[in-house]
């Protein structure tokens, strides 16, 4: 890993910086924007169906959402450390898994809401908390994805 | 019928949020992810708008649930923020963390009362 040269990418969607995703819409735009669109479908489903099975009231905690950022965040540093070690790998994978099976499923907007819709409802409480749990959890999530992925695929290296 | 919509929504709705990141990357060249910011705060703005109107289920379904949720994304904003502080860009980091936070509140605030105002 350290021979190659640092990875300049900052956006898991896409990043212009790094030369794959430059080029990727110019030489396959409808197969790239195809493969986003699957997988977003796919992500808001899974993230439709959750929500669907654990509703929660205007003051309860959105547990049903956290658990979706949470864990589409450790699958995202998942995915990017098992992609930045195979160099990238398959040209649809980023698209389709990253951009939108994971960001289809990951949502800022019901973030952003189920705080507001909680402040409105009268639970500052309940707010702060989802607020800050979700922000911590999901930070923390996509480092221990990406900690947890690196190093075992440096242990599969070295054996 | 509503698995349709969602299905819709989301359809149109990650596509955008890519094209709509590389837009703005292609005007903004700089560390901080002004491409992710927007869409979330676009996003959050639109269903703030859509739980303080009084909309039809079938509307939610389309334009919140699908629409809404596959163009914000909460693992790209989290990934970046991450790498942000990893490269060393920790005041970046945080400026994406309470910026984004606080924009898209404000967002949600703005959409849902301005929905609100509209229909009385």
């Amino acid at each position: 890993m350290s021979e190659q040269p640092p990875d300049p990418r900052t956006d898991a969607d896409v990043d212009l910086r790094v030369d794959a995703d430059r080029g990727e819409l110019t030489t396959r735009p409808a197969t790239i924007l195809l493969a986003i669109a699957a997988g977003g479908v796919l992500g808001a489903l899974a993230r439709a169906g959750l929500q669907h099975a654990a509703p929660h009231p205007p003051t309860g905690f959105p547990w049903a959402t956290f658990t979706i950022n949470t864990s589409g965040c450790l699958l995202i540093g998942v995915l990017m450390a098992v992609l930045g070690h195979l160099g990238g790998g398959h040209p649809l994978a980023r698209p389709f898994l990253g951009v939108g099976v994971l960001g289809g499923f990951t949502t800022f907007s019901a973030y952003a809401v189920d705080i507001q819709q909680a402040l409105v409802a009268g639970a500052p409480g309940t707010a702060l908390a989802y607020l800050a749990a979700t922000l911590l959890g999901a930070l923390a999530a996509v480092g221990l994805g990406d900690a947890v992925t690196a190093a075992l695929l440096r242990r599969r290296v070295a054996r | 019928m509503t698995v349709l919509l969602i299905a819709l929504g989301a359809a149109v709705g990650a596509p955008l949020r890519y094209l709509t990141d590389r837009a703005v990357q292609s005007r903004h060249a700089s560390a901080f992810p002004w491409g992710t910011l927007t869409v979330n705060v676009i996003g959050s703005l639109l269903l703030g708008g859509l739980v303080g109107w009084p909309a039809d289920p079938a509307v939610t379904a389309l334009l919140g649930t699908g629409f809404c949720g596959a163009l914000t994304t909460y693992s790209t904003f989290s990934y970046e923020t991450v790498r942000l502080a990893r490269g060393g860009h920790r005041l970046l980091a945080l400026a994406n963390v309470a910026g984004s936070v606080a924009a898209g509140l404000a967002a949600a605030s703005a959409g849902y009362a301005l929905a609100r105002a509209l229909t009385g």
